[in-house]
């Protein structure tokens, strides 16, 4: 409390007092010393905000990942494949894996799926048997084609580029789809 | 003896340790604080048993998505203590939860959020925050495929935030996809950003606690007045104050000593939750649920109208933020008297009771497919053979088990079909099937005639079983008199 006191008589000292050399010497002082505060601050801070949120400044390369050969998969299946983020870690470990569920329609017509529920990111499974997309989350269902089939999933499953390049079945690595 | 003496004078002229303990263990509090005022002090043990206990645990863990996961296992299986270690610390976690929950229920209910102790009430309502920030980065430090999957549960949330939201989701992945640098951002949010907010907030809480005093036990007709208050308040520890220490602080040490024996022995005997899967993008059987203390949350996700989700998500937290810091600004004087405030007793039981609700919802999440459901016994089928038997097993294999029941078996997310019977036509249940319905999909391209025949057929034959010995002979005969091909005969 004594301390609180003290400073409220300065400040009123002040105040009152009429401008002098001295005054204008403390009023100075005070500013130059707020001013300084702020700029070693901002200094500091730059760097530092900009080094947390480098990952968003991050360009990451999107690479076509091979996913296996075009024979591998039968028409009308629904299988995982799992390929490697475009650039990972080196301490990723595990992480640097990536899932998606391939599709093989007709012929050569692929779709890939994100395997990310649209509605809060768990994993959904194929329910082979029921042909059913599931999540174990919220209980959202999507159809084969990914279109949504039950359950609070706002859209349905993200699709990733798929192509077919000499005989193999890729995947364009893609960032994890937000809704 | 003479020479100690002399030491601790020198000392405490040099430091003024024996003033500063006067004018904190001795400051003088009101009378009759009893035991509801033991959870302040409870909640703060609880935070010291988690830096000691996560300091220890540091001492071992490697925060990289590679090895986490590895130095996990061996805190928990190899270390010498380390199962009862991380026990400790889960159980130290759950009991902060649990403490700063009564607490602030009780300096609400008491209204101690009054004036002058306004600051101490939003301080608390800063450290409540933090609490939970902690709960839900120490689960992610866990690492393991739940952990895992919860980031993307978080960015996902954060994702819904207008304009920034994808941004913010990917600064919560650290990147485009959960990797390297994830687990190290919450490592140091968890380990250095969030407790130094914490060590700041509980340093002004308490400070606070030494300016203002303790809020005396309210009474009924004691309405505070802001212009009187202190003065009064002054008085009543002049006529009847005591000093905290010892006349108060021991029932915090009792209590504090309890919580310890008790967390003590549930760390030895019951232990932290064991580790999951491995942190695998690649093992998409995976069942994410946040720790207990998340559940009512994951369950609000979860039974949401869809349209109204994004206004939920993101406002739901604002709201709650809301909620806690009006209290002292719109209402800080008045009686503190729980009985003369109805309302604020009617919002704390629907705030408990909407989180006790929904936290049994979400044990038994009864809006997820109940992956786990196996094929209905003969008993319940009552045929080995035939088109009830042929549909019994589709039941099972086309996925209607895990949301649908039948005679206890298989999820609830859909209606317990236990006699569906009854209720539908089978016209009805075929076009059920066949088109799908609020919440569920449409059958129709997947299933042939046949297996639809099954299906429809096992339902129909689905009756309590009153029902069943009253109604079968007529209702069979029409059933199948209207489907010749599935014979008769197989639904007792």
């Amino acid at each position: 409390m004594s301390v609180n006191d003290e400073t409220a008589d300065t400040k009123a000292a002040v105040t009152t007092r009429k401008p002098t050399p001295e005054l204008d010497r403390r009023r100075f002082l005070n500013q130059l010393s707020l001013a300084l505060s702020g700029v070693v601050a901002v200094l500091l801070g730059v760097p530092v905000i900009g080094f947390l949120i480098s990952p968003l400044l991050r360009k990451v390369p999107r690479i076509w990942r091979s996913v296996g050969a075009l024979d591998d998969f039968k028409e009308g299946d629904i299988v995982e494949v799992t390929f490697e983020d475009s650039s990972a870690l080196p301490w990723a470990g595990l992480t640097q894996k990536t899932a998606a569920w391939l599709s093989r329609q007709q012929g050569d017509k692929f779709v890939a799926f994100s395997v990310n529920c649209s509605h809060l990111g768990c994993p959904v499974r194929w329910e082979a048997n029921a042909q059913l997309f599931m999540c174990p989350c919220h209980g959202g269902v999507y159809y084969k084609d990914g279109q949504v089939a039950a359950g609070p999933p706002p859209r349905g499953l993200t699709r990733y580029p798929v192509r077919i390049q000499s005989g193999n079945v890729e995947i364009l690595t893609s960032p994890a789809p937000i809704t | 003896m003479e020479t100690l003496r002399k030491l601790w004078l020198w000392f405490d002229d040099r430091t003024g340790a024996s003033a500063i303990w006067k004018a904190t263990a001795g400051h003088l509090v009101p009378p009759n604080t009893g035991w509801w005022y033991v959870f302040g002090s409870a909640t703060l043990v609880a935070f010291i048993v988690q830096v000691v206990t996560g300091i220890a645990l540091a001492t071992i863990y490697v925060p990289s998505t590679a090895d986490a996961y590895h130095t996990l296992q061996f805190i928990n299986h190899g270390a010498t203590l380390g199962h009862l270690l991380r026990g400790l610390h889960y159980f130290g976690a759950s009991a902060m939860v649990l403490f700063v929950g009564i607490h602030v229920t009780r300096t609400f209910l008491m209204a101690a959020y009054k004036y002058p102790r306004e600051m101490s009430w939003l301080s608390g309502s800063a450290l409540l925050l933090l609490i939970v920030g902690m709960g839900f980065t120490g689960q992610l430090l866990r690492w393991d495929q739940i952990a895992f999957w919860s980031v993307y549960i978080a960015a996902e949330q954060a994702g819904r935030v207008p304009l920034v939201g994808k941004t913010l989701a990917h600064f919560i992945l650290a990147g485009n996809t959960v990797g390297g640098a994830t687990l190290s951002r919450f490592y140091a949010f968890h380990v250095f950003f969030i407790p130094m907010l914490i060590f700041g907030s509980i340093g002004a809480h308490l400070y606070l606690v030494i300016r203002n005093g303790i809020s005396e036990p309210p009474q009924k007709g004691h309405p505070v007045d802001p212009k009187t208050y202190r003065r009064w308040y002054e008085d009543l520890l002049k006529r009847e104050g005591r000093p905290f220490w010892p006349d108060a602080v021991w029932r915090d040490i009792v209590f504090a000593a309890a919580v310890i024996v008790v967390l003590l022995v549930l760390a030895w005997a019951v232990g932290a939750p064991q580790l999951t899967k491995p942190p695998d993008p690649t093992i998409l059987v995976a069942e994410p649920r946040p720790d207990w203390y998340l559940l009512w949350y994951f369950a609000l996700l979860a039974l949401i109208p869809a349209r109204l989700e994004n206004y939920v998500i993101v406002l739901g937290p604002l709201f709650f933020v809301m909620f806690l810091v009006l209290p002292p600004l719109i209402a800080n004087k008045g009686e503190r008297s729980a009985s003369r405030r109805p309302w604020a007793v009617a919002m704390v039981l629907a705030c408990w009771m909407l989180i006790a609700t929904l936290w049994i919802q979400g044990r038994r999440s009864p809006w997820s497919p109940d992956f786990t459901a196996i094929p209905l016994p003969e008993t319940v089928v009552g045929a080995t053979s035939g088109p009830v038997y042929e549909g019994a097993q589709l039941f099972h294999s086309k996925g209607c088990e895990y949301c649908h029941s039948v005679s206890g078996y298989g999820g609830h997310r859909g209606p317990d079909l236990t006699d569906v019977g009854e209720r539908l036509t089978t016209d009805q249940t075929t076009i059920r099937i066949m088109n799908g319905g609020t919440n569920m999909p449409a059958f129709g391209s997947t299933l042939s005639g046949q297996e639809l025949n099954y299906l429809v057929t096992f339902l129909a034959s689905r009756k309590s079983q009153h029902a069943a010995e009253t109604m079968m002979s007529e209702r069979e005969h029409r059933i199948f008199a209207a489907k010749p091909m599935l014979g008769a005969g197989n639904t007792s």
